[in-house]
């Protein structure tokens, strides 16, 4: 059957079913997942606003989201949210640019 | 600052969702979408609480009137500055005053609207009940305060007189208080809160209680009061010296003006898959219908303001008006259900006083 679209929202909510095919990891995956977001040293809206960040660096359209849809109700802001991705994005190109020390330290290496 | 209407109400957009009728043609899935969904007497009847009694009445509300001075995105009241009829006369509040005096278990008297101080009768009412040794919650939409100098006594009056203010603060950010509420709201609001707070409201030890309410300006669920409530204090305190007692967050019924976004903006099967995915069978017991009588400005009875709004009255037939007040018929009586009270039923529950369970 030919699919439309790698990405279907309505996928979303069969997150769940993953367990279908193999049942003892996928519990045992959403048992430390609902670990994970629940309060703790971090508050539950600050570790919506890092999954938001996070979402945006891995780019998963689900994730964007969830995490947007989550970040509103655990009362974060749009500003807030969009200094989650900034944040995100600062240390994608942080990391690609930090590899220009590696590529100013070929150059040298080579150069009179 | 003036403040631009966010919104229109349905009656003078002539929308055919004004007509309560229809609304619960929607909500049962019967007109304008295609799902229905399990109905809610059936769910709590699997819970073992059908039918829903009421408990002990504590709690006499009053609708004041539909005249506010702002006009809200989500409102279930549909009110705004276009509702000059439809507000509560004296002598429907001097019944309603009768009952009070008469019925010993109401320890509390809950004023909304509508903009309650926009109704003339509003300082005398408030006076009244706390004569009467009643304590007196007023839900104040503060902008109002700033809406006319003859209310910059206000703050004055409330303390003098000892009211419980409850406050619509839907965000400590402008941008999402302004998207549900107008522009120009938020400052007004913080403006308000200022003169509140000097008035002691809101400020330790003064005995001068000040709760704000927390709605979600979308289609989304509240978060937990203990979530929001430290952030909004922060907040608040932090950018604008503000200070407020408690946080209620009430989510959002699918009635009137938000029942009007969830369809305009295809958000409401979603939404109420939400509600219902998060039904909570412990809210059952605390259901604010379940103490709490409700009284329309033209003096009709009601199990709860949402009810009120989509005009299902209380069940006894011959007890459906302040002049036929028949407590005993009332306190016998099976609360009216419908779908919309899946939203007081979601995650922590849902009531005027915020969370349930």
């Amino acid at each position: 059957m030919a699919e439309k679209t790698y990405f279907d929202p309505a996928d979303l909510k069969k997150f769940g079913n993953i367990t279908e095919f193999q049942e003892e990891m996928g519990k045992k995956f959403f048992a430390w997942y609902g670990e994970v977001f629940k309060e703790g040293a971090l508050t539950e809206r600050e570790k919506s606003l890092i999954a938001l960040a996070v979402a945006h660096t891995v780019q998963c359209p689900y994730c964007i989201d969830a995490y947007s849809h989550d970040c509103l109700e655990k009362g974060a802001d749009e500003e807030q949210m969009m200094e989650a991705v900034h944040v995100a994005a600062a240390i994608k190109s942080g990391a690609t640019l930090v590899f220009g020390v590696q590529m100013m330290n070929h150059v040298k290496n080579v150069s009179m | 600052m003036s403040i631009k209407q966010r919104s229109k109400s349905l009656s003078s957009r002539q929308s055919e969702l004004s007509d309560t009728f229809v609304q619960l043609e929607v909500l049962n899935g019967r007109r304008a979408v295609d799902v229905q969904f399990v109905p809610f007497g059936k769910k709590i009847a699997e819970h073992g609480h059908a039918p829903l009694k009421p408990a002990a009445l504590e709690i006499f509300q009053i609708n004041v009137g539909k005249l506010c001075n702002q006009s809200c995105a989500h409102c279930h009241v549909d009110a705004g500055p276009d509702k000059k009829q439809e507000n509560m006369s004296r002598a429907t509040m001097e019944r309603c005053l009768e009952i009070i005096a008469a019925t010993p278990s109401i320890h509390s008297v809950d004023i909304t609207g509508g903009a309650p101080e926009l109704n003339p009768h509003f300082r005398w009412l408030v006076e009244t009940c706390r004569n009467l040794g009643k304590k007196v919650m007023h839900r104040c939409n503060l902008t109002v305060l700033l809406s006319n100098p003859r209310f910059a006594d206000l703050p004055a009056f409330f303390a003098e007189q000892q009211v419980h203010l409850i406050s619509s603060l839907p965000h400590f950010s402008k941008n999402r208080t302004d998207s549900q509420r107008g522009e120009g709201v938020f400052e007004d609001s913080i403006a308000a809160l200022r003169m509140l707070n000097a008035a002691g409201y809101g400020k330790a030890g003064s005995g001068l209680a000040l709760d704000l309410v927390y709605k979600p300006s979308g289609a989304f669920l509240p978060a937990g009061q203990g979530t929001l409530e430290p952030e909004f204090k922060r907040q608040l305190k932090r950018k604008y010296d503000v200070d407020f007692n408690s946080l209620f967050c009430i989510t959002n019924m699918p009635i009137s003006r938000f029942l009007d976004y969830l369809l305009e903006t295809g958000n409401y099967a979603e939404y109420m898959e939400k509600l219902i995915g998060a039904f909570n069978p412990a809210t059952v017991p605390g259901l604010m219908c379940r103490n709490t009588i409700s009284v329309s400005w033209d003096g009709y009875l009601y199990d709860c303001d949402f009810n009120q709004m989509l005009d299902l009255k209380v069940a006894p037939a011959h007890s459906r008006h302040i002049n036929d007040f028949d407590s005993k018929a009332l306190d016998e009586r099976a609360i009216v259900l419908n779908q919309h009270c899946y939203g007081c039923t979601a995650g922590a529950g849902s009531s005027c006083g915020g969370e349930i369970a």
